[in-house]
């Protein structure tokens, strides 16, 4: 159920002075109360919407040969070159089951606190398609390998981050399933091409209840997933690369009444546009009802550029996958330390308990940690985490220096990162390297400098001149002067300056 | 036999390999061949007869002129399924069953024709035509036959194979070859046998691999053995079975090549007669013949007993409807677009699918996907797939309680009546020919058993018939070892072949008829 709250849409009804004046298009924002539930703002004010936000994402398993077939996963190869007879449906060819694969989804639903089913099964689900060479894609669709599990994520109120409030959303399954390989319609000549290197690739569909009411609620647990994932090593979960696919499927309905009729949002190529594809999605259904229209149970794609969703063209009517049993692949086993039996050779089976143990500390237990060992806020965690190598950043510095973590910390977040963020740099390409600032830092803990002094001296370590701190304070003669005497001198002489004025 | 003549050099690999090959040209019109692979069979002969000058043949099957179904991938070597879609279709690669027998050292001589993706039961639906059956032209059958003034009577008389692997069983019959490959899903290798008047042996499922056979339904196909006698049929088995890795329905179990004992006292044995398969339309003469095999293994001492197979008469319809979906989904893959026919048309992908599709397949193919089309949609499933589903465990657990009960091997017949001519044949269509012609057959495939045809005796009309043994799962060195002695009991005739030979040696080809 959503957890969206009532109250809020009043306050930011009444925000527009007079009364309630549409505002333009995908820019009316949805706001979100102390609770962190969306609650959308509804035209006429009379009652509240409540919408509701489930999600399918795919992510690609991090492997090196495809779900079936031994072909190499890759990205961006040459058209074609990453192709078996299996992966082009030559007739008389068979699937034979990866096992790293199988290992990746264990992992990925045991981080997500999933039942993992002993047995499972493979289904085929048919329909035409240019990028589905054999006319059907194999997947997990009457018993999948991991089910009713859940994902905690974070998100901040306010927009700032200094209030963080948890919410859970129930993952409903996992099934492994093959990817599709990809298809470029050429209209200048009429045609479309085809490259099956995706093709077969092993992915893990991951499907959000939906528990969600807002953009900034999934959001936040896709980043979450996506960072687990990365974690676990099970899919290096890259957006961009299409490795992380996320399907919205969004309705709204008035708090007490059933559900209304949902729309799939597709399309969506970063975890920033998906925030802004529900949010779209929201507000149109809420305007098409409120003007007396209906929703349609379709599937929409967002488009990035106008910001807004559109019906897909290729999507009408419903399908009927005729579902059938995957008479090729037995049904896959696997076992824990009680159920494994004793001949059985160790090649040959997933153990799913050596695989709990091996489970590497999930993004939350990280957090935790540091905010235990170093003191900082649990916000902070977040934001460590958040960006590719700055935990590793701050634990470098942090040993280099004598500066209380809780210290570095606000240079690392408010200077290091505000830094990076404006000229668009990861951590990884920093001119500064947690060595200097580490020096920076000392020189300021020993008290030789004061912190204006620090942030200009940081300011010139940005060129990357390769020059000390150190050389950077004598050069500007930065001291902090601590010689008594000296101080009286100044002074005097600034009040001797003054008087004669 | 021929095996042995081989290792004692009375007779060289490349001798027999064109022996074989002139056959297959003399006797052309029984079209029992697709495609002649006479250039790599010939070179296959010469490595052979190499290794047998060294004294160092790779085993039995060195040098042993073969056939293989074209369905069946066969690296270089066009794999058309008989129909338009893969006409000219080069496999790259060699199914595990035809690298198996490569590897022994068989000489490949060609690909066997079939019904279209071996779907039917005469080898009379693929767009090469219909395949003969050699004992058309057998004197045997022309001495029974009613003499007619047209001349022209010996050509429109000719009897059907039975099908689907009815290349397969004409090639060994007719000589051409030593052992051939068949599939078999419904009865496709032991019909064929039984009206050639050859063993079609049909493994159990998951003993023999099928990666490379071009599937028509995934949990029911197995590849079938077709062979000249029993002992030949274990030898082809031992070379073949085991597990795949490529398969993921073989058992891991290891598998040990065996030779058949020569069994003389059959009285440990259980004998079971289903009285589910005295089926209607059972002509009297085989009927009467299942009989007398009844009485053989009585009178030499064995128990034989009459069982009960309930679900039986439900397996026809259980089939259509398990069958049909997976054809539907099999040929889904079929869309001209990485490999096979694609039609011209391309005002749009899918119109070129559909152009596509009604083009390379024939009317028996488009049938049977349209039917299980219509079964897998969401508000059929359950009434139809999950049912038929359901009523295939019935079937298999009938044989399992039987099996359980004491019975060591089942004995039926394997044919309704002897082969039928072609023009009386093709007056019923494919569908109501399929159901009529597996029911015999059919049941074996539904709880993956292993099954095989021996011939046993000639018809009025001086045609073969064969009768069916059915044994445990994984028994085949019991189901075989019965079946041997079963097969030195009847003493099959040979055929005597009316052929216009390219050359005198054809003859000498009758007289060592088995390579083991």
């Amino acid at each position: 159920a959503a957890r969206g709250c009532g109250g809020v849409w009043r306050r930011a009804w009444q925000r527009g002075a007079g009364g309630p004046s549409p505002a333009p298009r995908g820019q009316r924002a949805v706001a979100c109360n102390a609770r962190g539930g969306a609650v959308p703002a509804g035209k006429s004010g009379l009652a509240p919407w409540e919408p509701v936000v489930g999600l399918e994402i795919h992510a690609q398993i991090s492997s090196s040969s495809k779900l079936f077939s031994g072909s190499q996963v890759q990205f961006a190869a040459p058209p074609n070159s990453l192709v078996s007879f299996f992966d082009a449906s030559l007739p008389g060819t068979l699937p034979v089951l990866n096992r790293r694969c199988v290992e990746a989804a264990v992992m990925t639903g045991l981080a997500l606190n999933c039942s993992i089913n002993k047995k499972s099964l493979f289904d085929r689900k048919h329909y035409f398609y240019a990028d589905l060479p054999a006319g059907y894609q194999i997947t997990q669709q009457r018993v999948p390998i991991a089910v009713n599990g859940s994902l905690s994520y974070s998100l901040c109120i306010d927009n700032k981050m200094s209030q963080m409030v948890t919410k859970t959303v129930r993952i409903k399954q996992i099934q492994l399933e093959q990817d599709s390989g990809k298809s470029l319609h050429d209209d200048t000549r009429s045609q479309t091409l085809v490259d099956l290197n995706r093709a077969g690739v092993g992915l893990m569909e991951v499907v959000m209840e939906p528990d969600m009411c807002c953009g900034e609620e999934a959001a936040a647990a896709v980043r979450e997933l996506q960072l687990i994932l990365q974690t676990l090593g099970s899919s290096q979960a890259v957006m961009a690369e299409g490795q992380l696919r996320v399907d919205a499927n969004v309705s709204v309905h008035h708090p007490g009444e059933p559900y209304g009729v949902r729309t799939e949002v597709k399309n969506i190529n970063s975890i920033r546009f998906l925030a802004k594809a529900v949010d779209y999605e929201i507000q149109r259904q809420i305007e098409e009802l409120e003007s007396g229209g209906t929703i349609l149970n379709e599937t929409r794609a967002f488009d990035s550029k106008l910001g807004c969703t559109v019906p897909m063209r290729d999507k009408e009517g419903k399908q009927d996958y005729r579902f059938m049993p995957e008479p090729n692949l037995p049904p896959l086993i696997l076992y824990d330390a009680k159920s494994l039996p004793a001949n059985m050779n160790h090649q040959q089976v997933v153990n799913i308990d050596l695989i709990h143990e091996r489970l590497p500390d999930l993004p939350s237990v990280k957090r935790a940690k540091l905010v235990e060992r170093y003191g900082i806020l649990p916000e902070h965690s977040f934001t460590l985490l958040n960006e590719d190598g700055l935990t590793e950043f701050f634990e470098n510095v942090v040993k280099q220096t004598q500066m209380k973590p809780k210290k570095v910390i606000g240079w690392i977040l408010n200077d290091l990162l505000s830094y990076l963020k404006q000229h668009s740099l990861t951590v990884k390409e920093s001119p500064v390297s947690s060595f200097l600032l580490a020096d920076l830092l000392n020189l300021l803990e020993k008290k030789e400098i004061s912190s204006t002094a620090a942030k200009q001296v940081l300011a010139e370590l940005w060129k990357g001149e390769g020059k000390t701190p150190l050389e950077i304070v004598k050069e500007k003669k930065l001291e902090l002067i601590q010689d008594q005497k000296e101080l009286e001198q100044i002074c005097q002489a600034v009040i001797d300056g003054q008087e004669n004025e | 036999q021929v095996s042995a003549a081989l290792k004692e050099g009375r007779v060289t690999p490349t001798e027999l390999c064109q022996r074989c090959l002139s056959l297959i040209k003399s006797t052309k019109f029984l079209n029992a061949y697709i495609t002649v692979a006479e250039e790599t069979a010939l070179k296959q002969a010469e490595e052979s007869e190499k290794r047998y000058r060294r004294g160092q043949p790779l085993g039995v099957l060195d040098g042993i002129p073969v056939a293989v179904k074209d369905n069946f991938n066969t690296a270089g070597i066009e794999t058309t399924c008989a129909s338009n879609m893969l006409k000219g279709y080069i496999s790259p690669y060699n199914a595990t069953v035809v690298q198996k027998l490569l590897d022994q050292g068989a000489v490949l001589l060609g690909k066997t024709n079939l019904d279209e993706f071996a779907m039917g039961s005469g080898s009379t639906d693929g767009v090469f035509g219909p395949v003969r059956n050699p004992w058309s032209y057998s004197r045997q059958y022309k001495e029974k036959s009613v003499p007619k003034s047209d001349s022209k009577a010996e050509e429109s008389n000719w009897v059907i194979t039975g099908g689907s692997s009815g290349g397969s069983a004409a090639a060994v019959s007719s000589f051409t070859c030593f052992a051939a490959l068949g599939s078999d899903t419904g009865g496709s290798t032991r019909n064929p046998a039984a009206h050639c008047g050859v063993v079609g042996l049909k493994p159990t499922y998951g003993l023999i691999s099928r990666h490379g056979l071009i599937p028509l339904v995934n949990s029911m196909d197995v590849p079938g053995i077709l062979t000249r006698c029993v002992d030949d049929a274990a030898v082809v088995l031992g070379s073949l079975a085991g597990h795949d890795p490529k398969d993921s329905t073989t058992i891991q179990d290891n598998f040990k090549p065996f030779e058949l004992p020569n069994l003389s006292d059959v009285s440990k044995l259980s004998i079971g007669i289903p009285k589910e398969y005295h089926a209607p339309g059972l002509s009297s003469e085989i009927l009467a013949l299942w009989s007398k095999a009844a009485d053989l293994f009585k009178n030499a001492g064995a128990k034989v007993i009459e069982v009960s197979l309930p679900h039986t008469c439900y397996s026809i319809v259980c089939y259509h409807v398990l069958c049909t979906a997976e054809v539907a989904s099999n040929m889904a893959r079929f869309d001209g677009l990485e490999y096979g026919h694609r039609s011209d048309m391309n005002k749009s992908t899918e119109s070129m699918y559909a152009a596509t599709r009604r083009e390379g397949f024939n009317d028996v193919v488009r049938g049977r996907i349209l039917s299980g089309n219509y079964f897998l949609l969401k508000q059929n499933y359950e009434n139809y797939f999950i049912k038929a589903q359901k009523v295939r465990r019935l079937i298999a657990n009938d044989f399992v309680k039987v099996f359980r009960s004491g019975v060591d091997i089942l004995l039926t017949p394997t044919t309704l009546s002897d082969a039928v001519p072609y023009m009386e044949f093709i007056k019923e269509d494919n569908r109501t020919r399929s159901a009529q012609d597996d029911i015999l057959t059919q049941a074996a495939n539904m709880a993956g058993l292993p099954a095989i045809n021996v011939p046993t005796a000639l018809s009025e009309r001086g045609l073969p018939v064969g009768l069916q043994f059915i044994g445990r799962s994984f028994q085949e060195k019991q189901l075989l070892t019965v079946a041997k002695w079963f097969e030195n009991q009847v003493k099959f005739p040979m055929i005597q072949l009316e052929v216009k030979r390219h050359d005198h040696d054809a003859f000498q080809h009758q007289k060592s008829a088995s390579f083991s």
